[in-house]
Formats: C-alpha cells, structure tokens, sequence
C-alpha cells in the first residue's frame, strides 16, 4: 500500500506548494529594496531596520509577550485543573456544565466571545488595558489545555497513583511525585498552545483592549488594511521563523525523547 | 468530600462561570434591551437598589424587539445566508483540496511521513494573520497570481480576485486546510491495506476499491475534517475584512461593525445569540461524530 504513485506525488506537490508559495512569497520581498511590493527591486535588509526603529511596532510586540507570558502561565495552572476534575473528580453537582464550559469555547465564534467578555468588563466597571486582554487569553486558551491533559490523563494508568497513595503519600505528595511527571509532556504542549493562542489572537483582544494596551496582532491588522507594506513582510518573515526554528526544536526533542526510551527499554530487556 | 477536593473543583469551575457563563448571559440580556443614547447605550440598566418593583420593572422592559428586527430586516437574514453559504462551498473545496493531500501523506514512504506531518502542523502554529497577509499580495490586481495567468496568456487582462467573495473562498481554504487535512491523513493511517488487496485480488478495479473502500473507512475523518473547517468559517471575521469587499457578508463582519461602528449593543447581541443558535446543530452533530470515533477505537 505503502508506494509513491504519480498521483500521490503531484497531490503532495501541489498541496504544499499551495500551503507554502504564499509564505514564501511574503519572506522573499521582505528583502526586497523597492517600496513597491510586487517589483523586485534588488537584495536590502532595510526594512528589519527600520522594522527595529518602528516604536509603535516595538510596545505593541511587548505588551503580547507580556500578555502571552502571563495568560498562558494561568491557563496552563487553571486548564491542568480542569483536567484533572474532569478525568478524576468522579461525580459533582454540576459536572454535565463544568464540562460543557470546558468544550464550549472551543467552537465559540471569536467573535462572540469578544463582545460577551467585553460586555462582562463593561458591566463590572473594569478598566479595559492589558488586565482585561490577560483574563480573556486565560479563560479561552485554558479550554485548550484543559483538552490537550485531559487526554494524557484519560490514557495513563491509575494504578501508579493509587499505589502511591497506598505507600503513605497524600493525594498532593501523590500528584506531585507521579502524575505530574507522567502528564507533564501534554502540560508544556498545553502551554506552548495556550502561549500562541494567545500570541495569535486578534479579534478577542481587539473587543477586551483598550486605547492604552495595543497588541502587536491589533497593530498589524490596522496596518494590513491601509494594504501591503515591506514592513510588515519583514515583522511576517521574523515570526514565520520564530515559529519554524520552535516547531523542528520541538519535533526533534520529542524524537530524541522516543529514542532515548526505545534504547533504555532494550537495555532493561537484556 | 473534603476541603482540598472542593477548592480543586470551584477553582476552575468558578472562573468559567464568570468568565464564560455570566458573560453570556449579559449578551443574551442586552440583546432583549433598547438601544439608548446613555453609557452604556442601551435601556433598562438593572438598579437593586431600587427593590422588587424596579427589578419587575426591568424584567418587564425587556422584550424580543431586536430578533424581530433581524428577522425584518434584509441584511440580517441576508448575512446569515451568505455566511452558510460562504462555509458551506468553502467547506467542499477544502475537503477536494485536503483529502488528495491527506491521501498522498498517508501513502507516502514511511520514512516522510513525520517531515510531512510536520510540514502540515508548520502553517497551523503560524500566525492566522500573516497567513491572510499574505495572500492579499498574491491575490491583488498587480500581484503574482494575475502576474502568472497572464504570463502563461491565460487572461489577457488583470482580474479583479481581491475584494470580492472568491477572495474569501480562496483566503478560508488556504487557512483552515491543515483542520481538514489532519484528521482525514489520521483516519486513512489506520486503514488496513490489506482489505484493499483483497479488493483488487476479488476483481476490484483501483478506482472502485477506492470508492468502495478508502472513503467508506475514512468517513469518520472526512466528517472530522468538515466541522472542523466549517464551524469556525461560519463565524469567521478576520478573512471576510480584509480579504472580502465592501459586499460581502459575512455575520461576524456585521457583528464587529453593529458593536464597533454602530455602537448598537442589542442588536449585535441578538446578532450573537442567532448565530449561536445556527451553530448548536453542527456542534451537536460534530460532537456525535467525535464520539463514534471514540467507541471505534476502545
């Protein structure tokens, strides 16, 4: 079954062609000299400089690390909780709402969300700024997490933390000491999604933000719609590669992972 | 039931509850109030200083005026249309689209697939923004597309693509092929490429064991691939903005503008809760297919 057809090798091509030509279009003019986006006008990393000098590109960049450091650090905490009440928590009053909360915002309408949290800050006479951006990232993206270590939970084998409690721990000691360590893969990828969720997100942030916290998807947007500019590509072409060198660091961590097991089970099976 | 398990369950459930639950009310609320020129501009604000009459009053000032408008008034059901629409085309193309590319990785030598499982995960983490960016310089008057058709001499003259709705077709399948592609290629890597030699030992043609065969097997996936496409298509708002023309309708367009450049609270709200309304039915169903895919595998 296993065999490279022509077929399959021209849906492959064209498939990644089709995924990729755009992105690679938009790193290609970002070292292009000429203002004019669509006539090539000679080899210049001018536009990363002025990039760098733009301040307002700068505190936009900011005020999303920040946000998405903070937000995601919560969602992970909140979301492995939700986890662990959904997998473990056995029967509570409620538990048929608890878990449609935890599904429901992942096929909520950004949208929605937005104008329902920002009508909830307005409401409570909350300040909009960089606060109300943090709440909002948290309450979505912990939704993600909570699915991403559920699923890790659901999987693994109980017995290890019963009989850790058996042997004295107390249920903190026996989460602590053994579940933690067994779920803690699907904890750092709920992270680094809740972290690009949040790092990604314009339209909830553009209803939660007020005039004093501008995030850099809010500042790029209003910049794409006056149309393309060489700034842009360059600020594209910065994240596109953030995001490729943290992905392949990603999969061949994991591979390394794999391997180091597969090498210390056949050691232990001699 | 002690201490420790309560705060473990109230701590999340809590901040759902004010966060997702009571924010969602406060929609539903406003969108049954008036529009008003006040801050907030809308009518009656609830005061429980005032006692059990001005809490009846309040109740009683709150009716269904605005779904009686949306149902009255042309660009709403319009805009609702379109965006069913819109999902529903962009939908089948992504599926045309995305099951070749699923079929060709699932096929592919064994030794490739995690590069290209990789190749297709790449664009999802990627910023959703810059991948609409950078279409619209392809897709623009001047821009590489045009550029290309007419080099080939296919047209003779620059189409006009950008701003109008096939922008949007183009822009939501280039964005959400990835939610398509994954769960079909997980589907077809499970397939038994034995049940397929027996098809063609029985007299099977490739073709029809493919029909027969593949699609059958891969239903659960193909299914998977639609809802994941089609639920957040329908609500989409950055794609139609900055993609789509003066035109297009698209309802979480109008939301953003109703709220924003309106300022008409009650109507975006009633807005939000119709288009919540359309969308319990493909959760629903989504939800229905996810758990067949789970009792399948136990």
């Amino acid at each position: 079954m296993r065999r490279l057809t022509w077929f399959n090798a021209t849906s492959l091509t064209l498939g990644f062609a089709f995924l990729y030509i755009p992105m690679i279009i938009v790193i290609v003019y970002s070292f292009n000299e000429s203002r004019l986006v669509t006539v090539w006008g000679g080899f210049s990393t001018k536009w990363y400089g002025e990039l760098l000098q733009n301040e307002a590109f700068l505190d936009a960049a900011w005020v999303t690390f920040k946000v998405g450091l903070v937000s995601s650090i919560i969602a992970t905490i909140l979301g492995t909780m939700g986890a662990y009440v959904l997998v473990r928590g056995g029967r509570f009053f409620g538990r048929t709402l608890f878990s449609g909360m935890i599904y429901a915002p992942l096929v909520m309408p950004e949208v929605i969300t937005g104008l329902s949290l920002l009508l909830l800050f307005i409401s409570i006479g909350l300040d909009r700024g960089l606060f109300t951006i943090i709440l909002a990232h948290a309450t979505f993206s912990m939704c993600y997490v909570s699915v991403v270590v559920s699923s890790r939970l659901v999987s693994f084998d109980r017995s290890v933390e019963e009989a850790a409690l058996d042997l004295g721990c107390t249920p903190f000691e026996a989460f602590r000491l053994v579940t933690l360590p067994i779920i803690a893969p699907a904890v750092i990828s709920g992270w680094l999604l809740a972290l690009t969720l949040s790092l990604d997100d314009l339209v909830i942030a553009s209803f939660v933000a007020g005039p004093s916290a501008t995030t850099l998807p809010i500042k790029v947007f209003s910049s794409i719609r006056l149309g393309v500019s060489p700034e842009i590509n360059a600020l594209s072409t910065i994240l596109i590669g953030i995001v490729t060198i943290g992905t392949f660091a990603a999969s061949l961590t994991t591979k390394r992972a794999v391997m180091r097991k597969d090498r210390e089970r056949r050691l232990a099976e001699q | 039931m002690n201490i420790r398990r309560i705060a473990l369950i109230s701590v999340p459930y809590l901040w759902l509850l004010a966060l997702f639950m009571v924010p969602f009310l406060i929609v539903f609320k406003i969108s049954l109030s008036d529009i008003a020129l006040a801050i907030p501009p809308y009518t009656p604000t609830l005061d429980i200083s005032g006692g059990w009459t001005e809490v009846r009053s309040f109740f009683s000032q709150l009716d269904f005026e605005n779904f009686e408008f949306l149902a009255t008034d042309d660009l709403y059901w319009k805009s609702y249309l379109s965006s069913l629409k819109i999902a529903f085309i962009s939908t089948f193309i992504c599926l045309l689209v995305g099951f070749p590319i699923a079929y060709g990785m699932a096929n592919a030598p064994k030794e490739w697939q995690p590069t290209l499982m990789l190749l297709v995960i790449l664009p999802f983490w990627t910023s959703f923004l810059i991948r609409v960016y950078s279409l619209i310089g392809i897709l623009s008057q001047e821009g590489m597309l045009n550029q290309f058709l007419m080099w080939i001499g296919l047209i003779g003259e620059p189409l006009t693509i950008l701003n109008t709705n096939i922008a949007v077709y183009i822009g939501i399948v280039y964005t959400y092929c990835p939610f398509m592609i994954l769960p079909i290629y997980a589907t077809l890597i499970k397939l038994d490429g034995s049940l397929l030699e027996a098809a063609e030992d029985l007299g099977c043609s490739r073709t029809e064991a493919f029909w027969r065969i593949t699609v059958p097997l891969s239903k659960a996936g193909i299914i998977a691939g639609c809802f994941l496409v089609f639920i957040p298509a329908l609500g989409e708002f950055v794609i139609p903005s900055l993609l789509g023309g003066s035109d297009t309708l698209m309802i979480g367009k109008v939301l953003y503008e109703e709220f924003f450049a309106n300022r008409d609270w009650p109507v975006a709200g009633a807005v939000a809760v119709i288009l919540l309304l359309i969308l319990i039915v493909p959760i629903v169903l989504y939800q229905r297919n996810e758990q067949k895919i789970m009792e399948a595998e136990k």
